[in-house]
């Protein structure tokens, strides 16, 4: 069974031996290169770890542990490695390891917030988050120690820090229906938003942080003014109903508008970042020309007050220079009345000029320019502004024949003497005549005329009945009498013609006697001897009057 | 039991390539052996064969924590970002129900590798210590790790199959990163290191046995 090994030895040819150039064989820099490649990865690794911070959030909606990012202007800068409840279960720690290169976000100052889709008055913020979940946001002032714990906004902020521009602050009576991300508007153009509010620390107050963007802070001028624009301004006035707002967005979720007044619009500088402003609650009242130091001015009345209200205007000659602050009842004692005493906030600075004219006697802030006034007859009235729902307002204003009263400028506070109203006095007056129209008896009247009434009937009946008929027959004889006249005195009745004879008599008988008249005139003697011979020339023609006709005359002759 | 005897014990060697039978050279310690008429190196008798299959495998292990630990792919679905690594695949897809995929994916691209590291790194120690024991459960287990070698490519060809077909941009994308590169190079290590290693190794250690008694 065994070969014999001299067999295959002759015929098989030596190998042959190639020796390598290098003792350690090449084959082990693959290895080599791998532990190069591998240790670089792990010091990358090593060297790319960031700090690692803690945020506490109410609660971490949408956060995964190990894939939720963190973004600063949309560029990751560490993830989300665990999420923890903290001890007593109030919040949740979420643990962010943050890159190498971010680890500047780890210091104060810092703001984390959870970018979510959110769906507020002001729009939809956050739907790129929809589809690819919530992250961790963050701005930073990158200045400040380092800090490894932070507490998360709950919602983002409106500016993120770094945005060119300037902030402002505004104090308001209150918030209104303003809130986080409200829009400022500077011509109905939206440049900037609200970023904050906080109650003041005294509770009187409410104080407004604004972001105004760069490059139209610029217009946010040292003299600008601020006012509420939220909801819809309705206003009945002379010109009408009218309806103003600053944009639809405003009217659903409220905002701020500011202008600066045309008249100090050249003068005014751009106002430095931080600037304090006063929100005013309308437009009218923001560029209305500042009030300067108001006055208090007491009246007392003795009428009643109804309808005279806190703020109800006070006006002078129809201009509102100030308002009513408060309306309280006195007891005069000695006089057994009760006055009703107004005070009245005025604001001088309202007549402008005017104040300035009024003489240099404000030296001690006594207004004795008001001494020769009263005398005059400057007074305080309420009258009514609203006849319908009775509201009354202060007006200052002369009043003819007004009763002299004592009058003291250094009085604190002024008191101004006062007038009963003018519809006080209507009133009265009414009343008096509505008094006396209630005297008389109308009961008295009514019955009486009701009886005259009944015999009127009585006699309208009576006249009916028996002298009607009777009117009639005799209208009927009147008729025919008439009809008689007409036919005697027609042209060729008898009786004209008798008439006409009758007439011609009358002449000739007429005629007769005036010859007999002359002839006596001349001759009266012949009334005793007859026709003489001085009286033998025979009288002239007689004149016939024109009114007798012709054809008659002739007959006559 | 009679045997018959190894080319070894005859001195002579069969080159692979063209299948001539030399003369074993007495030191080839520190050389390269070749076949005299196709040049072919005559595999097993270089003693450097075993250190550089231990060298590709010391490489691959090394960088089989780099290709574990980074990720594999990048899955983009409507905008949500996933980098997953090879474990956290098998994760997603075992807890998603995909038993059967998590188990290909866990076998092929973890059980294997791992598999082929011990038995190479065993088959490796063994024929430097020239052990006698057990040659022929180790020359099947040689067999079983190159048969199974091909297959470690898998989780490379899913993800390149995977990047190239999933590309619907915002709606879905999945894109390599770089871990499955390393693992790329870890099975190509792991395939050149037991390419380098000459079962007949194994069986040095039963001829010093034999010649031993």
């Amino acid at each position: 069974m065994n070969p014999t090994p001299e067999d295959p030895v002759p015929t098989a040819p030596p190998a042959q031996v190639k020796r390598p150039r290098l003792h350690l064989s090449l084959v082990w820099l693959v290895p080599l290169i791998a532990a190069v490649v591998g240790l670089s990865l792990l010091v990358n690794a090593w060297l790319s770890v960031g700090p690692t911070i803690e945020i506490s959030f109410e609660s971490a909606t949408g956060l995964e542990a190990g894939k939720t990012p963190v973004k600063y202007k949309d560029v990751v800068i560490g993830s989300v490695k665990s999420i923890a409840l903290q001890r007593d279960l109030s919040r949740v720690n979420v643990t962010v390891e943050l890159r190498k290169d971010a680890a500047r976000f780890a210091r104060e100052g810092s703001r984390f917030w959870v970018v979510r889709p959110r769906i507020g008055a002001g729009g939809i913020s956050g739907i790129d988050t929809v589809l690819s979940g919530a992250y961790i946001g963050v701005d930073s002032e990158a200045q400040g120690d380092d800090q490894y714990e932070f507490q998360g906004l709950e919602t983002p902020p409106s500016v993120i820090k770094g945005t060119p521009g300037k902030s402002f602050e505004l104090h308001a009576d209150d918030l209104g229906s303003l809130d986080i991300g409200s829009p400022v508007l500077f011509r109905r153009i939206q440049v900037g938003q609200v970023t904050g509010y906080k109650l003041d620390s005294d509770g009187q107050g409410v104080t407004l942080q604004i972001f105004v963007f760069a490059p139209n802070d610029a217009f946010v001028t040292t003299d600008s003014r601020f006012w509420n624009a939220s909801g819809v301004d309705v206003s009945i006035g002379a010109e009408g109903l009218q309806v103003d707002s600053q944009s639809l967005a405003t009217v659903v979720s409220g905002g701020i508008a500011f202008a600066t007044p045309e008249d100090s619009a050249e003068t005014a500088k751009p106002a430095p970042a931080d600037s304090r402003f006063s929100l005013a609650s309308s437009q009218k009242q923001a560029l209305a020309k500042p009030d300067g130091a108001p006055r208090l001015l007491r009246m007392r009345f003795d009428q009643t007050m109804r309808g005279l209200t806190e703020n109800a205007p006070v006006e002078f000659f129809g201009i509102n220079i100030g308002h009513v602050r408060s309306v309280r009842l006195e007891y005069d004692a000695p006089r057994h009345r009760f006055p009703v005493v107004v005070d009245a906030v005025i604001y001088p600075d309202r007549l402008e000029g005017i104040s300035e004219k009024r003489g240099p006697n404000d030296k001690d802030d006594t207004p004795t320019f008001l001494v020769p006034l009263v005398a005059k007859g400057l007074r305080a009235q309420a009258r009514t502004g609203n006849l319908l729902t009775g509201q009354l307002y202060i007006a200052i204003d002369f009043i003819p024949n007004a009763p002299p009263v004592a009058f003291n400028p250094a009085a604190r506070p002024l008191t101004m003497p006062t007038v009963r109203s003018s519809l006080e006095d209507l009133q009265q007056q009414v009343a008096s005549i509505v008094t006396k129209v209630e005297k008389i008896p109308f009961d008295d009247i009514g019955r009486n005329a009701n009886a005259s009434i009944v015999e009127l009937n009585k006699t309208l009946k009576n006249v009916n009945e028996g002298v009607l008929p009777e009117f009639r027959t005799t209208l009927q004889g009147t008729q025919q009498t008439l009809d008689n006249a007409n036919r005697m005195l027609s042209e060729n009745g008898h009786l004209q013609q008798d008439l006409g004879q009758t007439l011609d008599a009358l002449q000739r008988s007429a005629w007769s006697l005036r010859q007999l008249t002359e002839l006596l005139g001349r001759h009266p003697e012949s009334l005793l001897r007859g026709r003489g011979a001085g009286s033998a020339q025979p009288a002239p023609a007689p004149v016939i009057p024109p009114m007798a006709p012709p054809a008659q005359q002739e007959k006559a002759r | 039991m009679s045997r018959a005897p190894t080319a070894r014990q005859a001195g002579v060697i069969a080159c692979h390539g063209c299948g001539l039978v030399c003369a074993r050279p007495a030191d080839h310690d520190m050389g390269k052996v070749v076949c005299p008429r196709c040049g072919s190196v005559l595999a097993g008798l270089h003693e450097g064969a075993l250190g550089r299959a231990s060298a590709l495998l010391l490489a691959a292990l090394i960088l089989y924590f780099p290709a574990n630990l980074m990720p594999v792919m990048r899955t983009t679905q409507l905008g949500d970002v996933v980098d997953r690594t090879i474990m956290e695949g098998v994760l997603d897809f075992w807890a998603n129900g995909e038993i059967g995929i998590a188990l290909i994916i866990f076998v092929a691209s973890i059980a294997v590798p791992c598999t082929k590291f011990i038995a190479l790194g065993t088959l490796f120690w063994s024929s430097f210590r020239k052990s006698a024991q057990g040659m022929r459960e180790r020359a099947g287990l040689y067999r079983i790790v190159e048969l199974v070698g091909y297959w470690s490519m898998l989780d490379v060809l899913v993800v390149a199959i995977v990047c190239a077909l999933v590309q619907f941009h915002a709606l879905s994308a999945a894109e390599p990163r770089p871990g499955i590169l390393y693992f790329g190079v870890v099975v190509i290590l792991t395939m050149l290191s037991a390419m380098q290693f000459d079962p007949r190794l194994i069986w040095e250690g039963k001829e010093k046995d034999e010649s031993d008694t």
